[in-house]
């Protein structure tokens, strides 16, 4: 921080004097900063109303409440699942996972509240049908009688005594062989059993999926208060969407807290002075406000990724007022008034600031290019974020300051041994620390390539959000919550019923139930099976698929008029019955596992039944393509964001060597910063795809401020290469180091998120600025001797680089 | 509203009373009798009303197309032949058999059906690839119709002690003066908890009826069109078309060439002449 004091008590001296062309434009800043002061009043009533205003959108902020906010229009697997949904029903729902603390559920007592519990739930909003064991249509042959009845019937229960242990052992026979059972609402080893609720949701509001959870939760808690020795668990797709405003929720909740409580503990320590903490919390206070009521004029709805831009706003707004703030008490430290101390921060600082607050827009507006929306809402809101602050920090903070009392403590010029030791160092070892540095960064690039993408969006949650423990504890005990679909057209309208295609169909699923990776697999062909054994008596010789193509229509004719309330077949048949559904649930496997099972599938459907081929959907599918399809999206968008940024600091520097040096210690922060991950994680999700961008705009600070001050040195004072290195450390080594000290802490409390896409997010980023730390401490200074050792002076003495001061 | 709160009658007395009332309305005109009757009586009078100007048909026959669509406009479409025995018998309701004759596939398929009041329906299926008649035990009348958006409950026979009754309001209905009806199903495995009827005052025929699910959000609308009157007394509508809201799915059901008293008795609604029906 103290280094713009430094700079700014020797500049202060000079500054009338200084010539050329940076005094027009020191000239403009220092009239707008008098202009400030003046209408102090009116400036900072302008800032509040207009900063009300902004914030006053806010109100139109909600929850997305749909995981298909995570996919663009144009997602091919989003489009896939989609037409695949406009062919068969979309089913939206709440499974209610049952666990009896003690032995099997086929009690009397168990299947009582089950079927209790089963009842209870047709009364859940937006529900259309309520599966379990106890209403599970059960059909069965006595003669030429078929007879289609709930496994387990309301008599049965009325009286507990009509409940004997032999008919629990038939009905547990019953649900342990029945395909659309086992592995699906009741697990193999008969302990944990469930209820699907299948929801319709009109898909007109954010409300209707809480409003689907808040009463499921009432439901489940006034069933845990009945039968305590029950443990519940909630999951379900509707279930999943609802966990996503809560972790956003969770989010805003916990983490600004903690981000303010960050700013206020560095600024105190670093600052030393309550109007500049007060002020500066105004200021990022502002700012983020500002940027989040933007986005709810704009009709941005809020997602975990786009939940932590306010904390993110705060850590890099912050930034701005620090490097305004110490100037200015530098310089009435020695002996400014508190009005010229203002003059001359905003003369120093107005430049710099503009270009810091312009690369960390840059870098987060790239994100614009991701395929994710979240991600651009993210990118969108902290670039609105971070003009506001800069904004902010010139207009406000200067007009507050002129009308607060403010007390500027006298300060022992500090010690600046340590850097200047570390300045030693590098000149001594720069060829080591160039081949040290290279080599670094080749070891932990080799461990890129390691990193496996992995979207098991389960784990997206925090155990501390409901969603997650119960879905796992589902996974564990019950069955699978990933799902892999498949539609396989036949040929001509009611072609499913032709034998040759059911006997292919059927020897699809056979091949997925032997996949280690499948649970379960729902196939009209068991159904068919089933029926084919009913109508002959139940005799089990017959539980196979029928051999002509009208028995088959005919089966499916009676299926379709035993099907009770609620149910019909176009969840598994389209309309005309050309295609069935197959649906293979999965275990708890990674997306990479997923994708091998998909290549696997689409091979044996091209191999068996290539008429069928299709494209295996669902919303697991589109997870385990959404990293690498965003990484591609976000290539080209990293790759403008780089050239954009390097020309403005070509620009601000006016220098085409050395701003085109600083690519390299901009590009391998991130680089090292995924090798290191590489090597101690090894596994990442969607938010991969972006740190690259978004570190990128913030890790370039550092190096504008150490290149400027090395071209100071070069140009104002003749200083040769070595000397303009010492030069840069003594002036921004210290600052350099507490302001990546504070964003790593800002970062790295992103750790804190209930959303794993905003740990990495945040991790990844506060290792890359502590990357660019050590790039520009070791590396920069030896790539700087490197390729200018053979010049004597810069080009002319006072080019000053005033814009990237 | 709930079922549970609607106030029980015994039907004996209830039925008496109604007698009576109807003979009022008769002797005394509309209006007088409607000062003294309750909501509920009101609503069960046009109920009888309504199913006393259906008596005496005997039988029927009907073909009719079956358009089922999704909410994306995909359709399919089936034609089956619909027969119906009236059974004068109060406590009982009417029998039909219905053939289907396309697609091909389930061509000469046969159902035969004995409504019930208050217990599930007798019910036949005759399956021609298989040559056998199955009897089917089935508590669910409240089950799709053969995938489409029509509930056997909703299809067939409607009697009138299948439910409660609450006359709600008179409304217009279109270019008619219609009574607003509520009604409550009496049988308990029933998918609805209520539905609303409208009924035109002048024939009695039913416009639109609205179907309320078990928890009690509106679930489908059945609006009648084509009405047309047979042997001078009877009015069918060639028209239905059943919307779901919940689903965005259609059905629309199309009737053609009505007959009445076509001659067909309790033999021709025998299970074991499944086999022999073409």
């Amino acid at each position: 921080m103290v280094y713009q004091g430094h700079e700014s008590g020797k500049k202060a001296s000079n500054s009338g004097k200084n010539p050329g062309n940076g005094q027009g434009r020191d000239g403009w800043v220092v009239a707008y900063a008098r202009w400030v002061i003046r209408w102090r009043w009116a400036v900072l009533l302008a800032c509040l109303l207009a900063a009300v205003a902004l914030a006053s959108g806010g109100r139109f902020l909600g929850f997305s409440t749909d995981y298909r906010v995570f996919f663009s229009e144009e997602n091919p697997q989003l489009r896939a699942f989609e037409s695949l949904q406009q062919v068969y029903t979309k089913d939206d729902n709440i499974l209610i996972v049952l666990q009896p603390a003690e032995g099997d559920v086929f009690t009397p007592k168990t299947l009582a509240a089950l079927r209790q519990l089963t009842e209870a739930s047709w009364q859940l909003p937006f529900s259309r049908r309520v599966d379990s064991l106890t209403n599970f249509q059960h059909s069965y042959a006595e003669g030429d009688d078929l007879t289609v009845e709930d496994l387990v019937p309301a008599r049965l229960l009325e009286t507990g005594a009509a409940l004997t242990p032999e008919r629990l052992e038939a009905i547990r026979a019953v649900a342990l062989e029945e395909p659309l059972l086992v592995d699906r609402l009741v697990a193999p080893d008969s302990r944990t059993t469930a209820v699907n609720v299948t929801l319709t949701l009109p898909g007109e509001n954010e409300f209707e999926v809480p409003e689907a959870m808040a009463a499921t939760r009432e439901l489940v808690a006034a069933f845990e208060a009945d039968h305590p020795d029950i443990k519940v668990a909630v999951t379900g797709l509707v279930a999943l969407n609802a966990a996503f405003s809560e972790a956003s929720l969770a989010d805003l909740t916990t983490l600004i807290p903690i981000m303010y409580g960050i700013i206020i503990a560095g600024l105190l320590i670093f600052l030393r002075s309550i109007a500049g903490t007060v002020v500066t919390l105004l200021v990022v206070g502002l700012s983020a406000a500002s940027a989040m009521g933007l986005a709810g004029w704009l009709g941005i709805q809020l997602t975990p990724p786009s939940s932590t831009a306010p904390t993110i706003i705060l850590t890099l707004a912050v930034a701005d007022s620090i490097h305004l703030l110490v100037t200015l008490l530098h310089a009435m430290g020695q002996g400014a008034d508190k009005r010229a101390a203002i003059v001359e921060s905003l003369r120093v600082n107005f430049s710099p600031v503009f270009l810091t607050s312009l690369t960390t827009a840059i870098g987060f507006l790239s994100l614009n290019f991701s395929d994710a929306p979240p991600f651009r809402d993210l990118g969108n809101m902290t670039a609105m974020g971070v003009t506001a602050a800069w904004i902010y920090s010139v207009t406000f903070l200067p007009a507050f300051l002129a009308v607060v009392p403010l007390r500027a403590r006298q300060r022992q010029s500090e010690s600046n041994d340590a850097m200047a030791r570390l300045a030693e160092f590098v000149l001594r070892r720069r060829r080591a620390l160039l081949w040290g540095m290279t080599g670094l960064v080749v070891v932990l690039a080799v461990w890129i390539p390691r990193i496996e993408l992995n979207d098991q969006f389960v784990n997206y949650f925090e155990p501390s959000i409901p969603f997650r423990a119960d879905t796992d504890f589902a996974m564990e005990n019950l069955s699978g919550i990933y799902q892999m679909e498949f539609s396989l057209p036949a040929t001509g309208t009611g072609g499913i019923s032709e034998p040759d295609y059911l006997a292919q169909v059927d020897a699809f699923s056979i091949w997925l139930r032997q996949r280690p990776e499948v649970v379960h697999v729902q196939s009209m062909t068991d159904i068919f099976r089933r029926l084919n054994k009913n109508m002959h008596g139940d005799d089990e010789a017959w539980y196979r698929l029928p051999e002509e193509r009208e028995l088959a229509a005919q089966y499916l004719l009676l299926f379709e008029m035993s099907l009770p309330y609620g149910l019909d077949l176009n969840n598994q048949i389209n309309v005309d019955k050309s295609s069935l559904r197959v649906i293979a649930t999965l275990r708890n496997i990674t997306t990479r596992q997923a994708r091998l099972l998909k290549n696997a599938a689409d091979d044996w459907v091209a191999a068996n039944m290539p008429a069928s081929a299709s494209e295996p959907t669902g919303p697991f599918v589109m997870f385990a393509y959404i990293s690498e399809r965003n990484i591609q999206s976000m290539l080209f968008g990293t790759g403008l964001a780089l050239v954009l940024i390097s020309l403005s600091l070509i620009l601000a520097l006016r220098s085409f060597k050395i701003g085109g040096l600083s690519i390299i210690p901009n590009v391998i922060p991130a680089v090292m910063a995924f090798g290191f991950w590489g090597f101690l994680v090894g596994e990442i999700g969607l938010a991969s795809s972006v740190v690259a961008a978004t570190s990128l705009g913030i890790i370039v600070d550092d190096c504008v401020h150490f290149l400027s001050k090395y071209l100071r040195a070069r140009r104002e004072k003749g200083a040769s290469p070595e000397d303009a290195v010492r030069y840069a450390f003594a002036t921004v080594g210290r600052a350099l180091w507490v302001t990546s000290a504070v964003l790593v802490a800002g970062f790295a409390t992103l750790a804190l998120s209930a959303f794993e896409l905003n740990q990495s997010l945040g991790l990844l980023t506060a290792l890359a600025i502590f990357a660019a730390l050590i790039a520009d401490f070791l590396l920069l200074p030896p790539l700087l001797l490197a390729i200018d050792k053979e010049k004597k002076h810069a080009d002319t003495p006072h080019a000053l680089a005033q814009a990237a001061d | 509203m709930p079922i549970h709160l609607m106030p029980l009658h015994k039907q004996p007395t209830d039925r008496l009373a109604l007698g009576a009332a109807v003979l009022a309305a008769l002797l005394l005109g509309f209006a007088g009798a409607a000062l003294a009757e309750t909501p509920e009586e009101k609503g069960r009078a046009i109920a009888e009303e309504m199913d006393r100007r259906d008596l005496g048909f005997e039988d029927s026959y009907a073909e009719l197309k079956m358009v089922l669509s999704n909410k994306q406009g995909q359709s399919s479409t089936r034609e089956l032949r619909l027969q119906t025995l009236e059974v004068p018998a109060r406590e009982l309701g009417d029998k039909s058999l219905i053939v289907f004759d396309h697609p091909r596939d389930i061509e000469g398929t046969a159902f035969l059906s004995f409504t019930k009041i208050l217990d599930p329906d007798d019910q036949w299926l005759y399956l021609p690839a298989l040559k056998r008649v199955k009897r089917i035990s089935s508590a669910n009348k409240s089950g799709p119709f053969v995938g489409s958006e029509f509930a056997y409950e909703d299809m067939l026979s409607q009697e009138v002690d299948k439910y409660d009754y609450r006359w709600l309001r008179d409304e217009a209905c279109g270019p008619l003066s219609c009574f607003v009806v509520e009604r409550y199903p009496l049988y308990e495995n029933s998918g609805y908890t209520r539905q609303v009827v409208w009924i035109d005052q002048v024939e009695y025929r039913a416009q639109r009826v609205d179907f309320y699910d078990r928890k009690d959000s509106l679930l489908k609308t059945l609006t009648f069109g084509g009405y047309k009157q047979y042997l001078d007394q009877y009015w069918r509508a060639d028209d239905w078309y059943m919307e779901n809201h919940q689903t965005g799915k259609t059905t629309r059901l199309t009737f053609d060439n009505w007959e009445f008293r076509t001659g067909l008795d309790e033999n021709d609604f025998d299970p074991n002449r499944l086999k022999r029906l073409r």
